[in-house]
């Protein structure tokens, strides 16, 4: 086995590293506190984000749902959450509930899980947008300074990166459940075989997608000071091309947190990346779909290595 | 021993097991005592892997009863299962498999006993195995995923193993690694445990089993101690009369023609030819295979007709397509020959698929009936009708009898013979010498390498392993 096969986590590693070198030296002010700061702050949320995605990932389904998922979330914190924050709460947490639930339902009926997430991705779009028919509302005020927190050392974002790099792993990694979730991708029938409930398993890993999920909506209210009902659209594919970006696999139970994390951070960078290089909107969605099809070319390449060895 | 030791950990009455109309199981009795080691033999669809979820707890009978004398079910009174079709996580690590059956590991560092507990449990019962209790599953070949499986039967977890239920546990392993296993299971049985063993190698079967029960049709036929069956008469209440013995010496040597594959490794083939592979398991007889097979296939300019067809032995992974029917999973070999313009001729499809279920015995009443309805056996005979049904002039098979019972077996070397006088070239790896000896010449692979090129009046027993040991007096 190559080097590259048996450490995933190297490939998300470099490719983070050699973007963020060409970042620094196109511009060399992104080089301090202050700039890192503001190339990853918006990282937070996606990184949340592509954590939930790979919960989903991990039980071999996937979610179509956690953009729009949250986008609700941000409209609820951004209304209910600032004005009652009691029946915020409660709103917040039955979404987490909503999501566990729709895992179990999705197992217990054997539907495809693009579609059942499909269809309720215009669930959460319609709920959102009842809820804040034009962009508006307020973040509340703990949040707001919690976002904007400024720890010695290192900038905000970059510390919210490592703390949830670190916590996921060893929810997800190093504990005995994590294990036993990871299971569910690889074999089901082995889990139930082994006298687990795979439908449990799968309300539970749905269940954390929707509490990160939750958590991603907080904060990017956070760091928006208001919401949206579109805000967040483009996460569910953000946060798809991160899971796999750092190593993950769509099919398998193959998923690494760490990994998930950096390749949020190399998405975000991406697109500041391709401001620097002055080069005009209409080029860079494109520009960052070219990114990411090198990274997997590499991945590739590396993997094929890795088997002729 | 106390009265609580001699009392049965499994008992079955009348126990019956449908499935619509199919009556899988059809009222079984039988009791399991420590100390007990049960052979349990019968063709395939007999109503064996029926009756190991009954007795596991994994399916509720239909009719009859099952107790568990002392427990309240079948995890807590100890019975464990190890299944043909391999039931790890392949993306988690071995000690980590070992703890999505063992809940009682948890806390922080449950990682530490997990390795030790699976380590021990190796080192009991494959002494010298040489795995490493943190490689992920699925860069281990198949032999050692089997292993790892036998190990996690074995293992505390909890409970201690009381009753465990092997199905085909020997299907992937080597001589050596079987006779470990054996070895195992009779201290395992010696000191108060039980073993359901189910094998189509009869050998292995007298060799451990201190009781037979012979299953056809969903019901038990035959049950005596071991010392009352004969090979003969074990193969006639099972219901084949096969010809155990008489030897299938190859008939006279055919005309075989030019070479058509040549390999780098020096394996060569003509067409006509049976050409076998062998050696001892996980020697690179697969990979060169697969490594064959891919140079022959993955070129997109060549053209519609295939050099050669892939038999596969690992069904779930390189086979069978799951959601698919049985005449889908048949049919996609020789779509090309039926089309008409691109569209499939339905009625085409359909009769030579009829045809084929015919010819090699496929046991369903209806083709269109999905796939994994089928038994393990059969499931395979659909890969050899699907291999067999194309234009491919070469078909390369990688141990594809696992698991397929006796009569089955001498269909298909029936069936393959009289394709090779037709012209079709075989590429045969097994892992049971007895099919080896079918061939007309054979390559005895050593660590990656062909040791010793084997031609008829040489293709022994003796003289495979011989190959498979000593490279240095082969060559």
């Amino acid at each position: 086995m190559s080097f590259f096969s048996r450490y995933r986590i190297l490939l998300p590693v470099i490719s983070l590293a050699v973007l963020l070198a060409a970042t620094f030296y196109m511009q060399p002010r992104a080089m301090s506190y202050f700039g890192l700061n503001l190339l990853f702050n918006l990282a937070v949320p996606i990184a949340l984000a592509t954590i939930a995605q790979m919960m989903i990932l991990m039980v071999n389904d996937i979610d179509l749902s956690i953009g729009a998922f949250v986008s609700l979330v941000a409209c609820v914190t951004a209304t209910f959450l600032n004005d009652a924050p009691l029946l915020g709460l409660l709103i917040l947490a039955a979404l987490i509930l909503a999501y566990a639930a729709m895992g179990a339902v999705i197992d217990a009926l054997d539907l495809p899980a693009i579609v059942v997430t499909l269809g309720m991705s215009f669930v959460w779009g319609g709920l959102a947008l009842f809820i804040l028919p034009s962009p508006g509302g307020a973040a509340p005020g703990w949040l707001r300074t919690l976002m904007t927190v400024k720890p010695p050392f290192m900038p905000m974002a970059v510390v919210a990166a490592i703390l949830i790099a670190f916590v996921t792993h060893m929810l997800i990694i190093r504990s005995g459940f994590g294990t036993v979730l990871r299971g569910v991708g690889g074999n089901a029938r082995a889990i139930s075989r082994a006298g687990l409930s795979v439908t449990r398993l799968k309300a539970w890993a749905y269940g954390l997608a929707g509490l990160f999920g939750v958590l991603a909506g907080m904060a990017l209210v956070g760091l928006t000071t208001a919401a949206d009902a579109n805000i967040a659209l483009r996460y569910t594919l953000l946060s798809i091309a991160g899971v796999i970006l750092g190593g993950g696999e769509f099919t398998g139970g193959k998923v690494s947190p760490t990994g998930a994390v950096i390749g949020a951070l190399t998405l975000t960078l991406a697109a500041s990346f391709l401001s620097f290089l002055r080069l005009s909107p209409d080029w860079q969605i494109g520009s960052q779909g070219a990114i990411l099809i090198l990274v997997l070319t590499a991945r590739l390449v590396f993997s094929r290595k890795g088997d002729a060895a | 021993m106390s009265e609580h030791e001699s009392a049965p950990i499994v008992t079955l009455t009348d126990a019956a097991k449908h499935f619509g109309p199919v009556r899988a199981l059809d009222g079984v009795s039988l009791s399991v005592r420590p100390g007990d080691c049960l052979g349990l033999v019968g063709h395939n669809g007999a109503g064996k892997s029926t009756l190991v979820y009954l007795v596991n707890g994994g399916f509720a009978p239909s009719a009859g009863e099952i107790a568990f004398p002392g427990a309240a079910n079948a995890a807590e009174a100890g019975v464990r299962s190890v299944f043909q079709e391999l039931s790890l996580c392949p993306n988690l690590t071995v000690a980590e498999n070992l703890r999505i059956s063992n809940r009682g590991l948890t806390g922080i560092g449950w990682r530490r006993p997990a390795r030790k507990v699976i380590t021990e449990s190796l080192d009991r019962i494959f002494p010298g195995h040489g795995i490493d209790p943190d490689a992920e599953v699925d860069t281990l070949p198949i032999a050692e995923r089997q292993m790892v499986e036998i190990a996690i039967g074995f293992a505390p977890r909890g409970t201690e193993a009381r009753l465990v239920i092997l199905d085909e546990p020997t299907s992937s392993l080597d001589a050596g690694i079987a006779e470990q296993l054996l070895t195992h299971i009779k201290s395992f049985c010696a000191s108060g445990g039980a073993v359901i063993f189910i094998s189509h190698m009869l050998g292995e079967v007298f060799q451990v089993a201190s009781r037979i029960i012979v299953l056809k049709d969903g019901r038990i036929v035959a049950e005596r101690p071991t010392a009352e069956f004969s090979r003969q008469g074990l193969v006639e209440a099972m219901g084949h009369v096969a010809a155990e013995g008489t030897g299938q010496a190859a008939e006279a040597v055919r005309h075989t023609g030019e070479i058509v594959i040549r390999t780098e490794q020096g394996l060569t083939a003509r067409a006509g030819e049976i050409v076998g592979l062998s050696g001892l398991a996980g020697h690179g007889q697969a990979q060169a295979l697969a490594k064959l097979f891919l140079s022959q296939s993955s070129n997109w300019r060549a053209g519609h007709d295939p050099k050669s067809v892939f038999v596969a032995g690992d069904r779930p992974r390189d086979g069978i397509l799951p959601l698919w029917s049985i005449l889908k999973n048949m049919s996609i070999s020789f779509l090309r020959q039926i089309e008409r313009w691109g569209v499939v001729d339905r009625a085409a499809e359909r009769a030579m698929t009829e045809e084929w279920k015919k010819r090699i015995g496929i046991r369903t009443d209806d083709v269109t009936n999905p796939v994994l309805s089928l038994s393990g056996g059969n499931q395979q005979k659909v890969l050899f009708a699907r291999a067999l049904a194309s234009t491919a002039p070469v078909v390369i098979m990688d141990d594809p009898m696992r698991g397929v019972d006796v009569g089955t077996k001498q269909d298909v070397y029936a069936m393959i013979r009289d394709e090779a006088t037709r012209g079709r070239t075989f590429l045969w790896y097994s892992t049971e010498t007895e099919e080896v000896c079918q061939c007309d010449r054979v390559f005895v692979f050593r660590n990656g390498e062909i040791s010793a090129e084997l031609t008829p009046p040489n293709i022994t027993e003796e003289r495979i392993l011989e190959a498979s040991f000593h490279m240095q007096e082969a060559s």
